[in-house]
């Protein structure tokens, strides 16, 4: 996962920061299933080591994204 | 239907715009410039007798049959070479042409065994045709001269026998080699009464005929025959469908006797295949009826106990009860189903229905997960469509080819044929493959490039390519100026022409010389129409979308798209990888490539289906492997698809298997992934079902049923049932409707239908208001996205890299004579010429491990072991070695890892480092594999008569 997720983020590092936060947090909302991303929160919780901070950052806006959407699944 | 006899005019079509007109018999007719007067004759209605023209070769006027006469010329000229001319007057009846005609057929006949009753061609002989045709009446010659009646058969050939003895040496079968399939295996030996068809001096097996048929459908006698025709004789009618093979979506015509196939013939008005085949769809379809064939379903509480055939009811309710019982127990995300690009569009588009509508989850995925799925993201991103900008036929305008990791002549052969005409009309070729394919050096035929990368380097290559063009000042800028994106390019522009991605700078990590790459960048950019063909080479990396951005950026680059003869195509593996890519198979999105988030297209979906869907992304097949694992998914319904032999890391794999409480295959034979299966239903052939298949150019063709169900219902019956079972109901009665509710649903499909694919023949999406007939070229006038998207395209390494322990890359791919798994080819004689999987390793790797040619050798990679034989070749470069994955017992993927492309999980099969040395026996992955294959696919056959 942590790889998998560090792999997304070294395609984006080639863009403008803000650019980059962007894109790694469009792909991962857009291609990984719920379960991969709560293991992502999960692992982010218990310190995120390893992780790229592009991933870091894109798991914070995805976190908080949640909070502000209404549930769309019952 | 009858059988169906396609017009032959004898010559090819001439495509000049000019048109001339003449006169045939007293009647005008008017034709394009560079048509010969023996096809200007049967565009009239005329037909000229005829022996050594047909029209899939030029002209050769060596039979001297199709002789007729012109007001005003001298003597009796061959039709088939005489070109037609504005005012020109035919007579192809006269006194004094019947007696030259009987005359020639005379001599032929003289020299011809007269055992037509009993000749395999019988009904089918266009010697006999023409005897009749001409009035033989007697031979003046008589039978006793000297003659090749003794003339030994060459029966080596699995699929067809030469008889020499019936042969007229008109040189149909050596002009078809040479034009048609561009292999050049056929010469005439010898001169005069010594003139004699010959295979270069050997046995058909043994020479370099790669049995396409092209030679068997030329020849106008029963000289080269399917020996299928001689043993059941010729067929009573034809059924027209479309091969169930590679992804180049080849029309045959199934001709028939009964509900039992005689023979599979190419068909000429395939707009895809134009009358052309090869070995696996012209000869290899006897799999079909193969008596592995598993017809009755099976059911089994836990994977050690033996199969029970049940009745389809109890099946179908078992398998609906396991999977509700487990989404009552784990969820509602706790299953979900994989198709395999060799099912039809309406199958997928099924599949993915009921896993949407009827599981409620969006855990549907395809095999083109594992292999095209960075195509569908790269090109999306760049263009805004999916798929691939051209039709076949575009490489005919083509100027500078550029093949990147595809063997074309393996993988795609009929649409390699088409290629290597374009090529020894003068198109220059660029081949960027760390194996000297074929391509690289065939008859007539030398690329003015190869570029041998490092396996895992391709963005490196990609990028030095795009800094010349940058830096030399080849940009298309009017093209840039006009189509594309200005920031991106600007921004692209100027992190290609880097000093780090100059070719002097990569050459390190490719192991590509930089005046090589230099030369080959300046021809792609400035030779004219340039087209990049592309296959698993590129897409099975960690990098593989990024590849695929990077030849997109390349294109546009070079103003290499929106006409003929440019393009960026792949090249798909399976018959079906575009459709069922097309068909909302991923977990992420719809048909017509919408993401599951769109609102207004998931409200579309929900009215049309009558159910709430789930907005989120599922998960793919590796992701599906992962969470079974883990313990959170437990339930999968797999259609034709074989992920325990085709998916990498085989232990990974099968340890997810393993893991499931529930998992149905549906396919026609126990494959490897049925090792771990609770529920079997037994899948139908393509010659089994109606449905629709889209080959590789967008063509959506017609796959027509030739024989009923062997196991009585079709896959999309099964699924209908699946899906009422589960309480989802679902109502068809053919698949024509489900067509037609996939045209309501998406807009690039609108204008299809059964009814309008049988009138077109076939048609390329997007078809729809918009464009009526279809879209061969895409992107004219602008991308499908807008303006063209520049991405930047940073060379990543994989993380797979080569150590003391593993100093090899090891590369996979694969081979003429099978297909994919090999569930199909491995069950016909195709195994004749690939009975195993090899490892090629290059002479100097060999001999520092002590390998000889033929030794059994191991490999090892951190995920596995296996073994197979070492073949050594200089075809591979030092420390790369390669194998194909045909064969279930090699477990080519238990040596295959985990890593896989950073959009689309698809696997990096290309790069895994390894290390081989001899072996004795067996790896012990094997040997467990033959226990277990043993133990877990027993049947306890039902009471009744014996099978």
């Amino acid at each position: 996962m942590v790889h998998m997720a560090n792999q997304i983020a070294q395609f984006f590092s080639s863009y403008p920061r803000e650019e980059a936060f962007a894109g790694v947090t469009d792909h991962l909302k857009k291609f990984w299933e719920k379960r991969m991303l709560q293991q992502l929160h999960g692992y982010v919780a218990q310190g995120g080591s390893g992780l790229d901070p592009l991933v870091l950052e894109a798991e914070k806006r995805l976190v908080s994204a949640a909070k502000t959407t209404p549930a769309l699944r019952s | 239907m009858p059988v169906i006899k396609e017009i032959d005019y004898g010559t090819p079509l001439s495509v000049a715009q000019t048109l001339v007109t003449l006169e045939i018999d007293g009647q005008p007719v008017t034709v394009p410039v560079g048509t010969s007067v023996m096809r200007a004759a049967v565009e009239a209605g005329v037909q000229v007798p005829k022996l050594c023209a047909t029209d899939s070769v030029k002209s050769f006027g060596s039979c001297r049959l199709c002789l007729v006469e012109i007001e005003g010329r001298r003597g009796t000229p061959a039709s088939c070479t005489t070109p037609a001319e504005p005012g020109m007057k035919v007579r192809t009846q006269s006194p004094k042409l019947a007696k030259l005609r009987r005359g020639v057929m005379e001599l032929y006949i003289s020299d011809h065994p007269l055992d037509c009753l009993t000749c395999g061609a019988n009904g089918d002989c266009e010697l006999q045709d023409m005897a009749g045709v001409v009035g033989l009446r007697e031979v003046r010659y008589g039978y006793e001269g000297e003659n090749h009646f003794s003339a030994p058969k060459d029966e080596t050939n699995p699929y067809f026998s030469f008889e020499p003895s019936k042969c007229i040496v008109c040189s149909r079968c050596v002009r078809a080699c040479e034009e048609v399939q561009g292999t050049f295996a056929l010469t005439i030996q010898g001169r005069g009464f010594e003139s004699k068809v010959s295979a270069g001096n050997q046995p058909f097996l043994d020479s370099e005929c790669v049995s396409c048929g092209a030679c068997v459908q030329a020849c106008p006698t029963a000289t080269l025959i399917e020996k299928s025709v001689l043993e059941k004789g010729q067929a009573e009618h034809s059924v027209v469908t479309t091969c169930a093979y590679c992804g180049v979506g080849c029309a045959f015509k199934a001709e028939m006797q009964g509900s039992e196939v005689v023979r599979m013939v190419p068909y000429k008005d395939g707009k895809a295949n134009h009358g052309h085949s090869c070995v696996k769809g012209r000869f290899a379809w006897g799999y079909a009826t193969h008596k592995d064939r598993v017809t009755k379903p099976m059911i089994r509480a836990k994977i050690t106990d033996p199969w029970r055939e049940v009745s389809w009811e109890e099946a179908i309710n078992h398998a609906a009860s396991e999977f509700k019982r487990i989404q009552a127990k784990y969820g509602r995300e706790s299953v979900g189903g994989i198709t395999s690009s060799r099912c039809t569009n309406e199958e997928s588009y099924l599949i993915q229905k009921l896993i949407r509508a009827a599981f409620g989850n969006n855990n549907t995925d395809t095999c083109a997960r594992v292999c095209h799925s960075p195509t569908g993201y790269g090109l999306k991103t760049t263009f805004g469509t999916s798929a691939g900008t051209q039709d076949f036929d575009s490489v005919e305008h083509a100027d500078v080819i550029l093949i990147i990791g595809a063997n074309p002549t393996e993988a795609h052969p009929v649409f390699a044929s088409q290629m290597k005409r374009r090529l020894r009309e003068g198109a220059r070729l660029i081949i960027i493959d760390p194996r000297q394919i074929a391509l690289v050096k065939t008859p007539h035929i030398t690329a003015d490039y190869h570029l041998p990368l490092r396996p895992g380097t391709n963005v490196a290559v990609i990028n030095a390519i795009a800094h010349v063009i940058v830096t030399e000042g080849l940009v298309d800028e009017t093209f840039v100026k006009e189509r594309c994106d200005a920031a991106g390019f600007e921004r692209w522009r100027k992190f290609v022409a880097e000093d780090r991605n100059s070719p002097e700078n990569m050459a390190p990590i490719t192991g590509v010389p930089a005046d090589q790459l230099r030369g080959a960048a300046r021809l792609f950019a400035t030779g004219g129409n340039g087209a990049i063909y592309y296959g698993l080479g590129v897409t099975e990396h960690s990098q593989g979308s990024t590849m695929v951005m990077g030849m997109a950026n390349l294109a546009m680059a070079t103003g290499n798209l929106g006409r003929n003869g440019v393009g960026v195509n792949p090249l798909r593996g399976q018959n079906n990888v575009q459709g069922a890519c097309d068909m909302g198979s991923f977990p992420h999105e719809y048909t017509g490539y919408r993401h599951v988030s769109d609102e207004s297209t998931r409200h579309l979906f929900e009215g049309a289906w009558g159910v709430k869907l789930d907005p989120e992304p599922g998960l793919r097949i590796p992701n599906m492997l992962d969470a079974a694992v883990d313990g959170t998914f437990k339930g999968l319904y797999v259609q034709g698809e074989d992920i325990a032999q085709s998916d990498p890391n085989t232990k990974h794999v099968t340890a997810g298997l393993a893991a499931m409480e529930c998992i149905v295959v549906q396919d026609l034979f126990l494959n490897e992934t049925a090792m771990y299966a609770h529920v079997f239903f037994p899948g139908s052939s393509f010659l089994e079902k109606d449905g629709t298949f889209t080959n590789a150019e967008r063509r959506i063709s017609r796959v027509r049923k030739a024989m009923p169900p062997m196991a009585g219902l079709a896959d999309w019956e099964v699924t209908v049932a699946l899906s009422n079972a589960l309480g989802y109901p679902m109502n068809y009665s053919h698949p024509s409707e489900i067509m037609d509710e996939i045209a309501r649903l998406t807009p690039t499909f609108a204008g299809v239908s059964f009814d309008r694919i049988d009138e077109l023949g076939s048609v390329q999406w997007p078809c729809n208001e918009k464009a009526p007939e279809g879209t061969p070229v895409m992107h004219i006038d602008g991308f499908a996205r807008g303006k063209g998207n520049f991405v930047v395209t940073e060379f990543v390494a994989t993380d797979e890299r080569v150590t003391a322990r593993f100093p090899l890359i090891l590369t996979t791919g694969r081979i003429l004579s099978q297909y994919n798994v090999g569930a199909q080819t491995r069950r016909t004689d195709n195994n004749i010429w690939h009975h195993e999987d090899v490892l090629e390793i290059h002479p100097f790797d060999a001999e520092y491990r002590g390998i000889r040619d033929g030794d059994l050798v191991a490999i090892a990679s951190r995920a596995g072991e296996t073994t197979l034989r070492a073949e050594v070749t200089e075809r591979i470069q030092p420390g790369v070695v390669y194998t194909t994955f045909h064969h279930p017992v090699t477990g080519a993927n238990v040596v295959t890892t985990e890593f896989s492309d950073w959009a689309t999980n698809c696997p990096e099969y290309k790069v895994t480092a390894v290390e081989v040395r001899v072996a004795k026996r067996m790896s012990q992955w094997q040997q467990e594999y033959l226990e277990t294959r043993k133990r877990t696919t027993q049947i306890l056959h039902e009471v009744g008569p014996a099978r």
